[in-house]
């Protein structure tokens, strides 16, 4: 069986909170930076680039048989790992399920607080854009 | 001098800026982005609450006591900051809201009456943004162009090309006293003296110059000379230009308003003799007012113990930083002052500045308003670690053991 949204959230906090030193915490994103699913050269275009992040951001989105696939890349290895931190919990789904999701576990992590207001404002960006693609292929 | 004896003296200082005392994280501050702002001592804290809770008159304006105090510490502070700078006069010293402020006002006034169309304005490839778009700016409007002094590859300015660079045409020679990326006190005496030469008008930012070693505007002979209160450990929103008597007043004024005129009426008004006529509206007079007690405190910086705190500083980083590996300094030479701006080849700067942060480092990283020099470098943003007097060598330490494990996290 498929784990929802929902439990994977879930075991990203749970993950996360493992971890009571923002040191370790970064450590660990940085290690799932690295198994991020990489975009393809050709897709890292201007309209896959997010605006209002620090660092560059590419994230590229495709239907695949009604379920949504990310890919992204950043010049920065700690917004990779907070890119993939997203798209593990939203890739491989189908759009209404992405919208269902409020992001909150994003919050309950305690990133956002953590990162400075200009990644900060990244992190919304990012998850402006999957809502984004979600909609666009509901 | 002996380690403990510095360290004393590092601490006495301490003691007298509060924020310098706080954690974050968990983790005691090490407070390594001065260049951005300085931490401000108590004694700038207190005039400031001093001002705002018994003072508060508007300055300039009113004949009760309330407005006479406020003018008389706004005043003080203008003879402090002559004192500082060496200026002729009092008149010459002209408060504005920061060193930004103070380059536009030049960049619009003296532009518009002294910039022609076909004239040039030199800048060094080294400016912050806020010696580059005024002029611009006024280049636009004046039909005039920017030129560029290129700097070598360990920062220093390629006086070599002045003989070039520097014709007649030049009106108007803009540079850094230090950049806040390079970290190098520049030859701007020689500077001034080559644009002179041709007729050419010298502006230098201070911003970083003046926080670094003596200032004596009349020895530099600089038409300009103008610095942000807020890296100086005054309060936010002040700022200074210096300018010579003899182009204050032939240059037209930047803003209209009150307290910059003589008289006025719907046909014609006369403006205020110097420095009000380049004073328009209600100024940051409880800001100003800071401006004595944080160069009383910048004074008190200047001693020998705390020049070879630093200067130990200087050394300990230019070996260690080195030390680590793909790290490469922006802006070599002995005119070093302690400002590294670096990268670290495979570690993004801001992944390198985050992580810092959490442990407490405080640095920059980016383009440090300096876009075109830091391209030049091939770059997308560098981080820098730039001290003052009360930084300790074991922050240096700090920084040092900081940045092994960061990049080790990072690669
Ligand atoms: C060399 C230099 N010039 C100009 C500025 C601008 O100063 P402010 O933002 O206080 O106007 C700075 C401050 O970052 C600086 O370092």
């Amino acid at each position: 069986m498929e784990k929802s949204i929902q439990v994977l959230e879930r075991e990203v906090v749970e993950e996360f909170a493992l971890f009571p030193e923002w040191m370790d915490k970064y450590e660990y994103l940085i290690e799932i930076g690295k198994s991020l699913p990489m975009i393809q050269e050709g897709n890292k275009t201007e309209e896959n680039l997010i605006k209002g992040c620090q660092s560059r951001v590419w994230l590229h989105c495709q239907m695949e048989d009604g379920r949504l696939q990310f890919s992204a890349d950043s010049d920065a290895i700690i917004t990779k790992g907070i890119i993939a931190l997203l798209i593990r919990v939203y890739n491989n789904r189908r759009p209404d399920e992405i919208l269902s999701s409020d992001f909150g576990f994003i919050r309950e992590i305690g990133l956002q607080e953590n990162l400075t207001p200009t990644r900060a404002n990244g992190l919304v960006s990012m998850i402006d854009r999957i809502r984004a693609y979600a909609t666009q292929n509901q | 001098m002996n380690r403990e004896i510095l360290n004393q003296a590092v601490e006495e200082i301490r003691k007298q800026v509060p924020a310098l005392g706080r954690t974050v994280y968990g983790k005691p501050l090490v407070y390594l982005d001065n260049a951005a702002t300085a931490q401000k001592p108590q004694s700038v804290l207190d005039r400031v609450h001093q001002m705002n809770a018994g003072v508060n008159g508007n300055v300039h304006r009113a004949v009760h006591r309330l407005s006479e105090e406020t003018t008389l510490w706004y005043e003080e502070a203008r003879d402090a900051v002559k004192d500082l700078i060496g200026a002729a006069e009092r008149a010459e010293v002209i408060f504005t809201s920061g060193t930004t402020a103070a380059i536009n006002t030049v960049a619009y006034a003296w532009s518009s009456r002294f910039l022609k169309a076909g004239d040039v304005v030199l800048v060094s490839q080294a400016e912050h943004h806020s010696n580059i778009v005024p002029w611009q700016l006024a280049c636009e409007r004046a039909g005039a162009t920017l030129r560029v002094l290129p700097v070598d590859e360990s920062g220093q300015w390629r006086m070599d090309l002045l003989p070039q660079l520097l014709d007649e045409r030049v009106r108007m020679v803009a540079v850094s006293h230090i950049s806040n990326v390079l970290g190098l006190v520049n030859p701007i005496q020689e500077m001034i003296r080559q644009a002179h030469a041709v007729g050419a008008c010298v502006l230098i930012d201070g911003a970083q110059g003046i926080v670094h070693g003596q200032v004596d505007v009349q020895a530099l002979d600089c038409d300009f000379y103008v610095f942000s209160g807020h890296k100086l450990y005054a309060e936010t929103g002040t700022g200074i230009l210096y300018g010579k008597r003899r182009w204050l007043e032939a240059m037209p004024p930047f803003l209209g308003g009150g307290d910059m005129v003589d008289t006025v009426t719907f046909e014609k008004t006369t403006y205020a003799p110097l420095p009000l006529k380049f004073e328009a509206g209600t100024g940051n007079f409880i800001g100003a007012a800071s401006l004595a007690p944080a160069i009383a405190f910048a004074r008190s910086l200047t001693t020998p113990t705390l020049e070879e705190n630093q200067q130990e500083i200087i050394q300990y980083l230019n070996e260690e930083l080195r030390r680590i590996e793909g790290l490469q300094i922006y802006g070599e030479g002995p005119n070093k002052i302690p400002l590294f701006s670096f990268s670290v080849a495979g570690c993004n700067h801001g992944d390198i500045a985050t992580l810092l942060d959490k442990l407490g480092i405080a640095v920059r990283s980016g383009l440090m308003c300096c876009e075109p020099l830091i391209s030049s470098f091939g770059h997308t943003g560098l981080v820098r670690a730039s001290f003052a007097p009360y930084n300790t060598l074991a922050e240096a330490e700090a920084l040092v053991q900081g940045l092994h494990r960061v990049v080790r996290m990072l690669r």
